[in-house]
């Protein structure tokens, strides 16, 4: 982890408690300058109470909140210098679009010409010029999440917090607003804390992904990373992976419900969870591998995703492409990719 | 940062209420410097007594029912109908509760007492029963309900009922589980206003209640200035403070237990025409409550105002002759509207700072005791801070007897609740994330109220704000002490000319109280007109 003197951001055992239940449980975390890092989890997981933390806006029950270094306890919100997207936006609904996103410049006593100025310059840039005298309930979805992210932008934080930033946004507008997104903090060379609870979100956005569970932070690193070696079940299963199964580890392979899996070579011994990639589960004809009747087949657009009921084991998840879908009800048999096959909680034997 | 807030509205409480009770309950209950606490239990042992605590109780809480069952349907009307003259009629609705109680007592006195209208026309008189005082207190309290729950509901969004219908809520249930527990806590500061005031309430059981009835009130006034025995008004004034005292405690837990996260909305996209037979029916039945319990009274006054040719009591307000004061009538106008403005400024400033402190969620067990304590001049006797204030601030340092600022301040005292009671429905409905997206924005939490709360909060400010300004024009059991002869104000030479025997007076009491009347209503229509202007940058 970049633990160090160019960390902008660091949580030292940050801890909040909501009665008897800690809603972050002792987080540690650092986030660089200029990186964009986003936090995943489930609903619940303490994602949001973390970034409250961060601004202020939720005082702290153990741990430190630290900016460029410097302890946060006692600075109040609206010192800290740092931006939050909330998570429907906030709007002021009383004031119009350009009233809005000026908010930050006037409260920092920026002139009115330098507020105009701002404010043209960022509704420019988020993509809605000339928008500065509609009124915020005339505004659709996506260009709410605009003018937040411009009134996030406006007073130039040295970090900026976006809490599902993307959350209520239709598909194809939040898969285009990402990649914008990022584009935008790149270029503006911006340090971001983000929180979703959509994987393809926070990969998409992301140098670096925090996985949240119960308060606590289950896994850390490069979206990658994190796709390719979940630190555990939990992880796994977050990620949309079904095919998580018990099994003994003895070489170069697992005895598993399954039947006997390939894994890599030098894989952490003895009784382990392992993780099938959909796309290691090869379809090849009935009489051959592990016998399985197909229960359902979904079209996922650029393949389709089988679920397959072994006889007496558990379903399994297969990807392939289209003209080689089999129907439902087709028995078919299935072999296993060692190359998609994962060693959960340590990977690897050193 | 809250201490700041509330420092300033605990330190007038302190200086300009808890003082001056304080001092006439020690002139009471003090006898050559000593304690006399027995008199608690002999006053509290006697039956006429108990007879009076009865009666002030069940009077009250009959009439809160009543102004619940009649104004309701009105609070619904205003808050969800558009139609033409709404404005107007808003206005006219409030002008009963401006009027000083006298004069209401009268008015009443003149639609069902005897020779009344209803007595020459059909024979029937109501004022040797105790309808006369509840039909008084639901014609006084009207107002009330109406403006602080329609203010509520008229902001409440429309569509949280349409999502419970289309979950299967049939109209009523919708109604029933939606809007009402969101209108809860507006609901119960309106009835809590209303108990409260029928509970204290003075001028119209004086008129109306005869010899037969009587409240706590009545009978402090009764034993301060007619019996002149000090002691026992000072026991019932303690009792009275101790009943207020248990109302509010209750208030504040359903308060708090209540205290809920509103969407709230521009009012003007809630309003709509109504439509159908049924909504067309309540519309009508709406107006002919507020025509027959509200304008009839009113119009009984104007008539008798105008019953000498030629305005001939309105005439005689322009002269001093009378004898009854120094200066003419009419200069009363004059002296209530200054008075008016000054104790509406104190109130609208003093009542914004605790409303403002009352509003965060992290405040303590002090700042929620404080907001109970807000409302005891409510509930105090307005007789025993009249007559506390000249006995407590006429010596050095607050020696204010003789300066004009006495009348505004012991007005603003009595109008800082309504300010509270209206401005923390609405700011406790402010979503919390509106100010931490400010803060975060990087606005201090002055900053914060200013750009946030205020805005959304203005409408119930100049709700408040008209309210204070009213209770001012008409406070009267406070005033009626503390007025100089030269200065009176218009409930003041109303309730003079009303002791005068003779038809002059009489008639010029009825004309001076259409003055107020017509002030009144100007001022409240003003208002309005500011409140739509503003509803435009909503």
């Amino acid at each position: 982890m970049a633990h160090g003197p160019q960390s902008l951001l660091s949580l030292e055992g940050a801890t909040v408690r909501f009665g008897g239940w800690a809603a972050l449980d002792g987080v540690d975390l650092d986030v660089a300058e200029h990186e964009i890092v986003c936090v995943l989890g489930p609903s619940g997981s303490g994602k949001s109470t973390l970034l409250r933390a961060v601004a202020g806006l939720q005082p702290l029950d153990g741990g430190r909140v630290l900016l460029d270094g410097r302890d946060q306890a006692g600075v109040p919100a609206h010192k800290r210098g740092v931006g939050l997207m909330f998570q429907d936006h906030q709007l002021f609904p009383q004031r119009d679009v350009g009233g809005n996103v000026a908010f930050g410049a006037r409260m920092h006593g920026a002139s009115k010409g330098e507020q105009t100025e701002r404010v043209r310059e960022l509704l420019d840039l988020v993509g809605l010029p000339g928008a500065a005298r509609r009124a915020v309930a005339s505004l659709s979805g996506g260009e709410q999440q605009r003018v937040a992210l411009a009134r996030a932008l406006a007073p130039r934080p040295r970090l900026l917090m976006l809490d599902e930033p993307l959350g209520q946004l239709d598909r194809s507008l939040r898969e285009r607003l990402v990649v914008e997104l990022r584009e935008l903090f790149g270029r503006l060379g911006t340090t971001v804390l983000a929180v979703t609870h959509d994987q393809g979100e926070a990969f998409a956005l992301a140098d670096r992904v925090v996985v949240m569970r119960d308060g606590r932070i289950a896994q850390t690193g490069t979206p990658l990373q994190v796709w390719q070696r979940p630190v555990d079940e939990f992880v796994a299963r977050f990620l949309g992976f079904e095919n998580v199964v018990e099994g003994t580890v003895v070489g170069e392979a697992a005895d598993t419900p399954w039947g006997k899996l390939p894994v890599g070579e030098g894989s952490v011994q003895g009784t382990r969870t392992l993780l099938v990639r959909p796309a290691g589960v090869r379809l090849v004809a009935a009489d051959a591998g592990l016998r399985c009747t197909v229960a359902a087949r979904t079209f996922k657009g650029t393949h389709v995703a089988v679920r397959l009921q072994p006889e007496d084991a558990p379903r399994l998840e297969a990807a392939c492409a289209l003209r080689d879908a089999p129907e439902v009800g087709d028995e078919v048999g299935v072999e296993f990719d060692a190359a998609e096959i994962v060693v959960l909680g340590g990977g690897q034997r050193p | 940062m809250r201490l700041g807030l509330i420092a300033v509205p605990v330190a007038f409480f302190a200086v300009f209420f808890a003082y001056p009770v304080a001092a006439i309950v020690a002139r009471g209950l003090k006898a050559d410097g000593v304690w006399q606490f027995g008199r608690l239990r002999d006053v509290l042992g006697q039956s006429d007594i108990q007879h009076v605590l009865w009666f002030t109780t069940w009077q009250a809480l009959a009439s809160t029912a009543l102004t619940l069952l009649a104004a309701l349907p009105g609070a619904y009307v205003f808050a969800r109908f558009d139609f033409p003259g709404k404005q107007l009629l808003r206005a006219v609705v409030t002008v009963p509760f401006v009027l000083p109680t006298v004069v209401v007592g009268t008015a009443f006195l003149a639609l069902v007492g005897r020779g009344g209208l209803l007595d020459e026309l059909w024979g029937v008189r109501l004022d040797t029963t105790v309808w006369a005082i509840l039909l008084a207190h639901v014609f006084f309290n009207y107002a009330v309900v109406v403006r602080t729950v329609g203010g509520l509901w008229s902001q409440l969004d429309p569509r949280q009922e349409e999502a419970a219908r289309m979950l299967g809520a049939s109209r009523l249930t919708a109604w029933r589980t939606v809007t009402l527990p969101a209108l809860g806590p507006a609901v119960a500061a309106a009835a809590l206003m209303v108990f409260l005031f029928t509970f204290t309430s003075f001028g119209v059981v004086q008129i109306l209640g005869g010899p037969t009835f009587s409240t706590l009130e009545v009978e402090i006034y009764r034993q301060t200035s007619e019996i002149f025995d000090l002691s026992t008004a000072a026991v019932l004034t303690i009792i009275q403070f101790l009943a207020v005292g248990a109302i509010l405690a209750v208030h504040a837990w359903t308060v708090r237990r209540r205290e809920s996260t509103l969407r709230l909305v521009d009012a003007a996209v809630t309003a709509r025409r109504p439509r159908g037979a049924g909504q067309w029916t309540l519309l009508a039945g709406v107006l002919v409550v507020i025509v027959v319990l509200l304008l009839l009274p009113l119009a009984v006054l104007v008539q008798r105002s105008l019953d000498a040719p030629a305005f001939g009591y309105y005439r005689a307000l322009t002269s001093a002759d009378g004898g009854v004061f120094l200066v003419a009538p009419i200069e009363a106008i004059g002296n209530s509207l200054q008075y008016a403005v000054v104790a509406t400024l104190i109130a609208v400033l003093i009542g914004s700072l605790a409303a403002a402190a009352l509003t965060r969620r992290d405040a303590g067990r002090f700042v929620r005791g404080f907001d109970a304590l807000l409302m005891l001049p409510l509930g105090v006797s307005a007789v025993t801070v009249g007559f506390g204030f000249l006995i407590a601030l006429d010596e050095p340092p607050l020696d204010l007897r003789s300066t004009w600022i006495l009348v505004p301040l012991a007005q603003a005292l009595v109008g800082v609740p309504f300010v509270v009671r209206t401005m923390l429905p609405v700011l406790r409905a402010v979503d919390q994330r509106l100010r931490e997206a400010a803060a975060v924005l990087g606005a201090s939490p002055w900053r914060v109220w200013r750009e946030v709360d205020l805005p959304l909060v203005r409408r119930a400010l100049l709700i408040a704000a008209g309210f204070a300004f009213a209770v001012s024009l008409g406070e009267f059991g406070a005033t009626v002490f503390i007025a100089r002869p030269d200065n009176p104000t218009l409930p003041v030479a109303v309730a003079r000319l009303l002791g005068r025997a003779g038809e002059l007076n009489y008639g010029q009491a009825m004309a001076l109280s259409t003055v107020l009347m017509v002030v009144c209503a100007v001022a409240l229509l003003v208002l309005e007109r500011l409140r739509t202007d503003r509803t435009g940058e909503f």
